[in-house]
């Protein structure tokens, strides 16, 4: 499936990411994947700061920047009163961080997942709270340096899937920008779905993760072929397809080109792989055989 | 038509007289009459248009304040810990400009824990840019729904309609609903000049600069204040076609008073009662209601109040460190008028404790005796 690269681009350069911003890109992708008849709702995040200030944004489709934990009521409130005017065949894009996902926004997207509601919610996981400068959020992985958790983070990152698989809404994904087709192609499935659908994006951060400015992409990638973040989909709760057969990269190759992890020990390294082996296995057994379909 | 209802059911009658095609909210204690009529008529087309049932309130303002912004007129209501919980979106609303409009029943707020009437969950929030009534029984309220439709999509500002719980919400009374074509010609469609138009694809809520926010907040108070006159003709223009009108304030029996009751809500019925049996009595005593909080109606209050000598507010709150809220706003749009009355803050039923004809009486002959001015309020219990 081919994207018009001449399409225009929907983020608007001059924005305010900082360089090599992995958000911005996902931004980009996603609203180059929905096309200009999209209304999207931002709220507080990096994603509203890189939009500017008045008179200029760098968004070029109709949005609108509510409160910080509301971006799924807010997107379920337009999406409704669209359908009440009969003008329902515009798919309304919600955009969060992780904290206006995992931690202040949980409830209220639950709620909206809850009534299934038609609306494309895209979580822009870049692991804590950066618009704020660094601190912790319940999708910061272990061990991480925050500015809230500058001896590591001692938790564990929430499972955000699994969360959303609970609700047994229609279709949720998890995407990466070092994956730009196979998210763009979970975008367009997604638009062509009616009620709730919960894209799990995972965004590097050059500023938040300590790491150079022109890895992002890379970053993305090895995050994926680590297993630290497979790439899969869940329909319904219930029916888990692994989208990507990962290279099973011992996950140092992922964590330490990131200064957040430069002053892990050894077992720390290891209780890492070893969740993230759990992990993948759990999500086989969930996918029953799994069915990698590499896209790229 | 005459029929016999609650106050809540009169709301929810105004709500689906009004055409209100999208309602977003969440069960509370004592609205949730209003709630489930409204969910009644949803599920089965009655009420044509989309309930939101969402999993809180705040979440409930958000989608009516987006739900407004794509251009459909919007509802919700709620009461006291709810109507809390909203507060960070009360201020977006008005910050909008988005003609939304709540029913709020007035009831106390935790902590301790409790049910009952009390009026200082909305008047806690009369900073957010809310337009504000304080309706008296459930007639009121149903007109007084379908007034804040004309008045907050002419002014782009959102309106709360607060009716007290139990006293309010819970009573049956003969309520005479309009007839459906009779409010179709009272209130036109919705048309939000600053709506979403996705063929034409702006930006709402930028961040802007402080002088920006200034003046944004500079046109919001020009129109709150232009409320004041708007709440007047619409009142006049809705007696016209209703044969009912109610007025920002109302005055009764003020001409020779030397005492002057204020009040708001239910409490303004049983002063009503008082105050005639006091002028059988001889006494000359008067009431002035007050029905608009915000914008409070300074001309109005001082044009009423102009010559009287002693005014006794009660108050149905308690704003602590403070006193009651209606006698401090009363108080302050009296400052400049000359030889303005000595006015005493009383508070009563505070908690939902009952205001009868002889507690008012008692704040009557109190306000009476007293010779000396007095700042702090005083309580006055059964």
């Amino acid at each position: 499936m081919a994207f018009p690269e001449q399409e225009p681009n929907l983020l608007r350069t001059g924005h305010a990411a900082c360089a090599g911003c992995g958000l911005a890109i996902g931004m980009k992708l996603v609203l180059q994947a929905m096309g200009p008849r999209t209304i999207a709702v931002i709220v507080p995040s990096c994603e509203g700061a890189i939009g500017g200030v008045y008179p200029n944004t760098s968004y070029g489709v109709a949005t609108i920047h509510s409160a910080f934990e509301i971006a799924a009521p807010t997107a379920a409130g337009i999406a409704n009163a669209l359908k009440i005017q009969g003008r329902d065949d515009n798919q309304v894009l919600a955009f969060a961080g992780d904290g206006g996902t995992f931690d202040i926004g949980l409830q209220s997207l639950s709620g909206a997942t809850k009534n299934n509601e038609d609306i494309i919610y895209v979580c822009l996981d870049n692991e804590a709270y950066m618009n704020t400068g660094i601190q912790v959020s319940s999708a910061t992985p272990s061990y991480a340096w925050t500015g809230t958790t500058p001896e590591g983070n001692p938790r564990r990152k929430k499972n955000i899937m699994e969360i959303m698989a609970a609700h047994y809404n229609p279709y949720s994904a998890t995407a990466t920008i070092g994956f730009p087709r196979d998210l763009q192609q979970k975008i367009a499935k997604a638009k062509s779905i009616r009620g709730t659908k919960f894209i799990h994006m995972l965004v590097p951060c050059p500023t938040g993760w300590k790491a150079p400015s022109d890895i992002s992409p890379e970053l993305s990638i090895l995050a994926v072929e680590t297993r630290v973040f497979p790439l899969y989909e869940v329909e319904d709760g219930k029916r888990y397809t692994i989208n990507r057969e990962p290279r099973g990269l011992p996950v140092q190759e992922y964590l330490l080109k990131q200064g957040r992890f430069k002053h892990l020990r050894e077992e720390q390294i290891r209780q890492i792989q070893t969740d993230v082996d759990e992990e993948w296995e759990r999500l086989k057994q969930r996918a029953g055989r799994s069915t990698p379909r590499d896209r790229r | 038509m005459k029929d016999f209802m609650t106050g809540n059911h009169a709301v929810a009658n105004a709500v689906k007289l009004c055409r209100t095609p999208f309602i977003a909210a969440y069960p509370i204690t004592p609205q949730t009459a209003i709630y489930e009529k409204l969910s009644e008529w949803e599920a089965s087309g009655l009420l044509k248009g989309i309930m939101m049932r969402t999993e809180s309130e705040h979440s409930a303002m958000a989608a009516c304040i987006a739900a407004s912004l794509t251009g459909v007129r919007t509802f919700t209501a709620t009461s006291s810990q709810g109507l809390a919980l909203m507060h960070e979106m009360l201020h977006f609303a008005a910050g909008c400009r988005t003609p939304v409009v709540m029913a709020n029943v007035n009831r106390l707020l935790a902590a301790p824990w409790g049910f009952w009437a009390d009026q200082l969950d909305s008047l806690s929030q009369r900073d957010t840019g809310w337009i504000q009534f304080y309706c008296e029984n459930g007639q009121e309220a149903l007109d007084t729904v379908i007034q804040a439709y004309r008045i907050a999509e002419q002014v782009y500002l959102p309106v709360m309609i607060s009716l007290e719980a139990f006293f309010v919400s819970h009573f049956m009374e003969v309520v005479d609903l309009p007839e459906q074509e009779q409010v179709d010609r009272f209130l036109p469609p919705i048309d939000l000049p600053h709506k979403f138009d996705i063929d034409k694809p702006g930006f709402l809520v930028p961040v802007v600069s402080s002088e920006l926010y200034r003046k944004y907040k500079h046109m919001a108070q020009g129109s709150m204040d232009s409320v004041k006159k708007v709440a007047v003709t619409m009142d006049q223009e809705f007696e016209k076609e209703f044969g009912r009108g109610y007025g920002i304030v109302e005055v009764v029996m003020l001409e020779d008073a030397e005492i002057v009751l204020v009040t708001a809500g239910s409490i303004t019925s049983t002063t009503r009662m008082v105050v005639k049996d006091l002028r059988k009595q001889g006494h000359k005593i008067g009431l002035l209601k007050i029905r608009l909080f915000r914008p409070f109606p300074v001309e109005a209050a001082r044009d009423a109040l102009r010559g009287k000598t002693r005014v006794a507010i009660i108050d149905r709150n308690i704003s602590l460190g403070s006193g009651g809220i209606f006698c401090q706003e009363l108080r302050a749009a009296l400052i400049h008028s000359p030889d303005h009355p000595l006015t005493y803050s009383y508070i009563a039923g505070v908690g939902g404790t009952d205001v009868t004809p002889e507690v008012i009486q008692k704040i009557a002959f109190d306000a009476l005796s007293r010779k000396e001015p007095m700042d702090a309020p005083i309580w006055i219990m059964e």
